[in-house]
């Protein structure tokens, strides 16, 4: 289980016709970490859809290998966590909810409750996790996105804008998730924030 | 057996999540006692024969099927949460959950349908009640079976209530005509070897259906 | 496609000519006299014209789901461009088809519709054409129109072997041969034909399915100018 590595072989998105962008390549282990960066419409979230197994790219390869060997469609997504603006929870359901409904639908059994409560006092939501999500501010929908993307310790895990909607103490939070990832496994931010960027060691310009 | 809990706990999520917020349940309810009524009123001052009854008890299960079901899919859609479910289950855990929901959801909405003919019709009696019971559930599973690969497709389209409709009426004829047919045998009192034709026929729609939509839905499912 | 083109032109020019100028008598001598079937007479002339677009509609139908398909394989768009363009002629035969049958319908069985299961599945067919392209009309994103509507085609080419071999038994039919047979093809070749009637009748299916080939050329080459010039533009 210690190795784990993702590989984007010249990956092309096409929207309509137009390229969005060409030819990406690059490969991802454990403690390596990826910013991809570029101006509006170039393709950041597209391409972060991508490595997140969500999307299928126009042409060329997304593969994930754990040790040494190809994981398939159905395992891939045990392995990812993702937090993106495109993605929401359950409005009709309470946090707690939220994050055991979900994990029953991965794993088909419920995550540890341990697990939930360190990941909910986390990113400070403990005391509210009873309230539905539908009565959230977006900053606290925003740190539920973080419990939710973390509850199965991904190995890999992609940020698409950390820290929007954040605020300082949310951002903080944030800080030490990536880099508490970076040590333990595969972090790839996709932002225009150099704060952001910093976080990860190398840089893909779109 | 993994894909098989994660089937369930998507399906319990659907039937949880449909109670907690029941607007949708409710108009739907609202919407099949309205369409009753309205026949009632409509043949109030004749007596119909079974064909009559088996024909208008199937325009209420068909349109009730045509502004339920495209739920299971625009509902995620709406919500934004499209994208939370290709996170965390298969294409395949999400076609079987649906289906499940969507299954569920017309079989119990045909049962109320039944029995609300049965209270506002004097007329309205089964004579085969295995017959009856054949029809109504092979005709609904055929329903929502092509449903919910429709409401897959739709949902991802804008203009979408009409389109349900545009789209799923041809692919319900055949079971709307097979299940019109075999109900009024019910209703004339044939025995169950009568109808088995028919029931053939549903089964072997259902079937087709499943494995067709099964295998394509994940061509609709994932961007 | 050059052989396709005077192909098509020439047999079905035989076929007009050959279908309307050749006479029905009741005991036919010699190559150039047909046979008077009961109850059709004069109007069995249609066969030579309503089935083989009844059948290219088919062909086109089976066509485009399986460029589809093929479509979804590969997610090569030009599979797309060949799969809606044999839709579209699909569509075009199949309008042909219920117009020749309703005429034939109208003196024949003395309505333009009589809800006969075959005019029932060809409805349905035009119902579910015209679905396909209401489907792709709502999609602004070409990718996600080449998929969706390959699947839809598909799933209704799932119901089709229903409406061919179940449909009869369900409705009761007035479709010449539609008693006792559920092959599709029966009422054509059961009928008793002669020999030069069959000949002009598959002349016909070739002359036919050979327009239909050179069309759908036509249409493919077409789109995909449209395409390469979209392409130019926006660069």
């Amino acid at each position: 289980m210690s190795d784990f590595k993702i590989v984007l072989t010249n990956v092309v998105k096409e929207f309509n016709r137009r390229v969005v962008f060409e030819d990406i390549s690059f490969s991802l282990k454990i403690g390596e970490s990826i910013a991809i960066t570029g101006k509006n419409g170039t393709g950041k979230s597209t391409l972060s859809k991508i490595v997140a197994g969500v999307l299928s790219p126009s042409k060329g390869k997304v593969e994930y290998f754990a040790d040494g060997k190809k994981l398939d469609a159905d395992r891939v997504k045990d392995a990812i966590g993702f937090v993106s603006p495109y993605l929401n929870v359950y409005d009709e359901f309470s946090a707690l909810e939220n994050l055991i409904i979900l994990s029953r639908i991965r794993s088909g059994k419920s995550a540890l409750a341990a697990r939930v409560e360190e990941l909910l006092k986390l990113v400070n939501l403990w005391s509210r996790r009873d309230d539905r999500v539908g009565v959230y501010s977006s900053g606290m929908k925003q740190r539920l996105k973080y419990a939710f993307a973390l509850l199965h310790r991904p190995r890999l895990l992609i940020l698409d804008e950390p820290t929007s909607n954040l605020d300082s103490d949310g951002v903080e939070v944030v800080k030490t998730i990536a880099q508490e990832q970076r040590k333990t496994g595969i972090l790839v931010v996709a932002t225009n924030d150099k704060t952001e960027s910093a976080w990860c060691r190398r840089r893909l310009h779109l | 057996m993994r894909a098989l809990l994660s089937t369930y706990a998507l399906f319990a999520k659907d039937v949880r999540s449909e109670w907690r917020t029941r607007h949708a349940l409710n108009s739907l309810l609202m919407f099949v006692v309205t369409a009753v009524i309205v026949i009632l009123f409509a043949l109030r001052s004749v007596e119909p024969n079974p064909e009559l009854f088996s024909g208008m008890l199937w325009v209420v299960i068909f349109f009730t099927t045509m502004s339920g079901m495209s739920r299971a899919f625009v509902a995620e859609e709406d919500r934004g949460t499209t994208l939370t479910l290709q996170l965390v289950a298969s294409p395949g855990v999400v076609f079987w959950g649906k289906l499940f929901l969507n299954s569920g959801l017309i079989l119990v909405l045909s049962g109320i349908i039944s029995v609300l003919y049965k209270l506002f019709f004097s007329g309205f009696v089964v004579k085969s009640p295995d017959v009856y019971m054949a029809s109504i559930v092979l005709g609904s599973l055929g329903f929502a079976s092509a449903s919910t690969i429709i409401a897959a497709i739709i949902a991802k389209t804008s203009g979408r209530g009409t389109l349900y409709a545009v789209l799923l009426f041809p692919l319900l004829i055949i079971p709307l005509l097979t299940a019109m047919n075999s109900t009024t045998k019910s209703l004339e009192g044939a025995p169950f070897n009568d109808a088995i034709i028919d029931f053939q026929t549903l089964l072997g729609y259902l079937m087709v259906m499943v494995a067709g939509s099964s295998l394509l839905f994940e061509y609709v499912w994932k961007d | 496609m050059k052989y396709v083109r005077y192909g098509a032109i020439a047999l079905i020019t035989f076929v007009i000519l050959a279908g309307i100028a050749i006479p029905t008598v009741r005991t036919p001598q010699g190559l150039f006299e047909f046979p008077s079937i009961p109850g059709l007479g004069q109007k069995t002339r249609n066969i030579f014209f309503h089935v083989p677009v009844a059948w290219t509609t088919v062909v086109a139908f089976l066509v485009s789901m399986y460029y589809g398909f093929r479509y979804l394989r590969t997610r090569d768009m030009d599979f797309d461009v060949k799969s809606v363009s044999s839709a579209g002629l699909g569509f075009m035969f199949c309008f042909l088809a219920t117009v020749t049958g309703s005429v034939w319908a109208k003196f024949n069985w003395g309505e333009f519709w009589n809800w006969d299961p075959r005019e029932t599945s060809i409805f349905i067919l035009l119902l579910i054409y015209a679905a396909y392209f209401a489907l792709r009309s709502s999609l602004d994103n070409d990718e996600l129109r080449a998929r969706l509507s390959a699947v839809y085609s598909l799933v209704a080419g799932l119901t089709v072997p229903f409406f061919i071999f179940v449909m009869p038994r369900i409705m009761t039919g007035l479709h010449p041969g539609a008693a006792g047979d559920v092959e599709g093809m029966g009422p054509v070749l059961e009928l008793k034909m002669s020999g030069n009637m069959l000949f002009v009748f598959f002349m016909g299916l070739i002359g036919f399915n050979l327009l239909y080939v050179w069309m759908l050329d036509l249409r493919v080459r077409a789109a995909k100018l449209d395409y390469s010039q979209l392409l130019k533009q926006s660069k």
